[in-house]
């Protein structure tokens, strides 16, 4: 009881300093220096018409690769844990559901229908990432989600894991190969204009910008993959 | 035009507000994982109104489909606990 | 709108925070520190929109020359990509350990955990 008080007293000071945080909030009428020289310049340093993926790939480039490797350390420590040989004498739980399970017909034949259009949507969003909303992180996502209905449709069924990683640490080593690149050719590590800047608003313009985030959609995905497929998988080990 | 966004982003709160309570207070701890989706995916149209259309894709995507289903996977896994 | 957003998202981040401190079960707390998540995603966003500018993408509607006058700041947009992005590792490392708990001891209930309390 006195600890349910003690976490009330400490939500009402948050609370507290929100209030006061929200009285003094003024929306922006225009915008800061920063923003506005992303604004301004975004076209004629990186071509790229969606100043969001600007943003993330060139002018903060590193700190995406830092995110990516985050990541990989997530997905790293994640199958390392659960891989670990069970401690002896523990029932191993869940084999004899396993039999029993079965998706059903729906979801199969769904499964093998959507499964094709939600890689190509997936590939589709992060090669278009500096034209339209999206990038390879929600490209990512929706790779390992295709991946996600395979793995509903069938629980049974085991991935590649020397696939997933042989797709995850090739893309990884490409997309630093590339930001060395930019070092040499262009300006500074992870340049975009190591590729011409070709016309405003095509497919194949801003530069390295699709290549890239192509490298990070793929290693997003498969971090992603490995991730859920040793959560799902180490059950009936 | 502001007047309709204003409408939309306050049933959006309340919407997401109730998902909140259900997924702290609900009974059973996959209702209260789908409930915590369904913040998610509140958000994600809060954000397209906010006119952050990659942020919105982002939470749809990982928010509220790929952690739900983690949430699945392990909760699969530790069926042979207690559920509160 | 920017305030109902901010609102919510203060909100959010509370209900989330008390969720977490108050709930005993290992699992219901992670639900709790998601939501907490999702809340300060939205605080972000908020503070970034300026009201009656559009998102930060060039068309035809929106000229590079008149950019900096039409869109809004994408500087919160990318933090929260990348927030989003961490947060799902995050919630994926507490499962795991959460599932490592529960093979060690078989319960999920955090106060039967009281190796390293003093």
């Amino acid at each position: 009881m006195i600890k349910k008080f003690v976490a009330l007293l400490l939500l009402a000071g948050l609370g507290l300093m929100f209030v006061g945080l929200l009285l003094g909030f003024t929306p922006d009428q225009v915008l800061n220096t920063t923003a506005s020289y992303y604004a301004d310049h975004s076209v004629e340093d990186t071509g790229a018409a969606n100043i969001v993926t600007a943003v993330i790939v060139t002018y903060r480039g590193l700190d995406t690769l830092g995110e990516v490797t985050v990541l990989f350390l997530t997905a790293t420590i994640v199958s390392l844990i659960l891989t670990q040989p069970r401690p002896s004498g523990t029932p191993i739980i869940g084999v004899a559901e396993k039999k029993a399970l079965s998706s059903g017909e729906l979801l199969q034949t769904g499964t093998r229908l959507l499964v094709p259009l939600v890689l190509l949507f997936g590939v589709y969003v992060f090669v278009n990432g500096h034209l339209t909303p999206g990038g390879g992180f929600q490209g990512g996502a929706i790779l390992a989600s295709a991946l996600l209905l395979l793995l509903l449709s069938d629980p049974t069924k085991r991935f590649n894991h020397r696939l997933i990683s042989r797709v995850e640490s090739i893309s990884g080593i490409l997309y630093v190969v590339i930001g060395v690149l930019g070092l040499v050719l262009a300006g500074g590590f992870l340049d975009n204009r190591i590729l011409p800047l070709g016309a405003f608003g095509t497919l194949f313009s801003a530069g390295a910008i699709p290549v890239i985030y192509t490298l990070i959609g793929l290693k997003v995905g498969a971090e992603f993959s490995s991730m859920m497929v040793t959560l799902s998988e180490s059950r009936d080990r | 035009m502001s007047t309709v966004m204003f409408v939309m982003s306050l049933l959006l709160a309340c919407a997401m507000i109730a998902s909140a309570y259900v997924a702290l207070r609900g009974q059973s701890l996959s209702m209260a994982v789908l409930a915590a989706g369904a913040v998610s995916l509140f958000a994600s149209v809060m954000f397209v109104l906010l006119a952050a259309p990659d942020v919105a894709m982002t939470e749809a995507a990982i928010g509220s489909g790929l952690t739900t289903f983690l949430f699945f996977f392990v909760m699969g896994r530790v069926k042979g606990g207690k559920d509160d | 709108m920017v305030y109902v957003a901010l609102i919510t998202g203060f909100l959010l981040i509370l209900m989330g925070l008390y969720g977490a401190l108050t709930n005993r079960n290992i699992l219901r707390m992670t639900v709790a520190f998601s939501i907490a998540s999702t809340g300060t995603h939205l605080v972000l966003v908020a503070v970034g929109y300026i009201p009656g500018r559009t998102a930060p993408i060039l068309d035809g509607a929106v000229t590079a020359a008149d950019a900096s006058l039409r869109i809004i700041d994408p500087v919160p947009q990318a933090l929260v990509l990348t927030a989003i992005v961490i947060g799902l590792g995050v919630t994926a490392l507490m499962l795991t350990y959460a599932y490592k708990l529960y093979e060690t001891k078989r319960t999920l209930d955090i106060s039967k955990y009281t190796d390293l309390k003093w």
